[in-house]
C-alpha cells in the first residue's frame, strides 16, 4: 500500500544534513521560515551590538555635553566610522528590534489561541510580520537619513 | 517511574525546557512594557526631543526600578537565545560551545553592569 503511494508521487529532493553553500542557496523557504531564521538573525545582531546600544544609551543620557557628543557621531562619525556608517548601524538595529519585537508577538499569540496555529494564519501572520517590520524600517530609515 | 536522578541523571542537553520556555515569554512581555512606556513618553513629548526631555523619561525612581528589572530580564532573555544558537550550531567540539557560553556571559553580564551605572547616573 505505502509503496504504491510513494511510486504514484513524482521524486522530491530530499534534505538530509543540508550544506549551507550547496543546498541553502536552492532551499525554498516559506515566509514563516523567514520569520523564524531572521529572528535568530536579528537576536544574534543585537548580542553583539549590544555595547554599541548602551554606549549609545550612556553618551545620550549622562549630560547635555555628551547628549551633544552622541548627535554629532551620527553627523561628523566617529573615530574611524563616517557619520551615514553609524546611521547604517543604528538602522540595523531598528530592523532587528522591529523584527523581534513583531516576531516574538506572534510568537505570544500562537502560544495563547489554537486558531494562530493553523498553516493558513501561519503563514498570513509572517507575511504580516515580514511587511511590518521592513515596511517600518524603510519609514524610520528615510527619517534618520533626513529625507523627510 | 525510571529513576532520572543521583547517578542516573540526565545531564546532556538544556533539560530545563519548561522553565527557560516561561522565562522567555515573561521577559519578553516585561521588554514589550518597557517598549510601550518609554515609546509613549517620546511620542506625548511635543517637539524635537532635547536632552532634557530624553534623561527626564529615566529621571523617576519607578522608571529607574523598570528599567533595572527590564535589563535583568533582558539579559536572561539574550542568554537563552545565545545559547540556543551554540547549542544549535556549535555541535563538533564541546570545549569551543562552552568556551563561547562563557563568552556570552561575561559579555552580557558587563553590558548589564555598565547600563546599570549609567542608569543611575541620570
Amino acid at each position: 500500500m505505502t509503496e504504491l503511494v510513494s511510486a504514484a508521487k513524482a521524486k522530491r529532493p530530499e534534505y538530509r544534513n543540508i550544506n549551507v553553500f550547496k543546498d541553502l542557496p536552492s532551499y525554498r523557504l516559506p515566509a514563516a521560515g523567514f520569520v523564524s531564521i531572521l529572528h535568530r538573525i536579528s537576536g544574534f545582531l543585537m548580542f553583539l551590538l549590544f555595547p554599541f546600544i548602551i554606549w549609545m544609551f550612556d553618551t545620550s543620557i549622562s549630560s547635555e555635553i555628551s547628549f551633544g557628543r552622541f548627535t554629532s557621531v551620527f553627523e561628523q562619525g566617529v573615530w574611524i566610522f563616517a557619520g551615514w556608517f553609524i546611521k547604517l548601524v543604528a538602522l540595523a538595529l531598528i530592523w532587528a528590534y522591529l523584527h523581534h519585537f513583531i516576531a516574538g508577538l506572534r510568537h505570544l499569540w500562537m502560544d495563547i489561541s489554537h486558531s494562530a496555529t493553523t498553516k493558513e494564519f501561519g503563514k498570513s501572520s509572517a507575511v504580516v510580520t515580514l511587511v511590518m517590520s521592513i515596511g517600518l524600517t524603510v519609514i524610520l530609515g528615510a527619517k534618520l537619513f533626513g529625507l523627510y | 517511574m525510571a529513576v532520572n536522578y543521583g547517578s542516573k541523571r540526565i545531564v546532556t542537553g538544556a533539560h530545563y525546557g519548561l522553565r527557560d520556555w516561561l522565562a522567555q515569554r515573561v521577559t519578553a512581555a516585561l521588554m514589550a512594557l518597557f517598549t510601550v512606556v518609554v515609546l509613549a513618553q517620546v511620542l506625548m513629548s511635543k517637539g524635537p526631543i532635547g536632552y532634557d526631555q530624553w534623561a527626564g523619561i529615566f529621571s523617576s525612581q519607578w522608571m529607574k526600578v523598570l528599567t533595572f528589572t527590564v535589563i535583568i530580564a533582558m539579559i536572561y532573555h539574550i542568554w537563552v537565545g545565545m545559547r540556543d544558537i551554540w547549542m544549535d550550531y556549535v555541535t563538533s567540539s564541546v570545549a569551543l560551545r562552552l568556551v563561547l557560553q562563557i563568552f556570552s556571559i561575561v559579555w552580557l553580564v558587563g553590558c548589564a553592569g555598565w547600563a546599570i551605572q549609567v542608569l543611575w547616573r541620570v
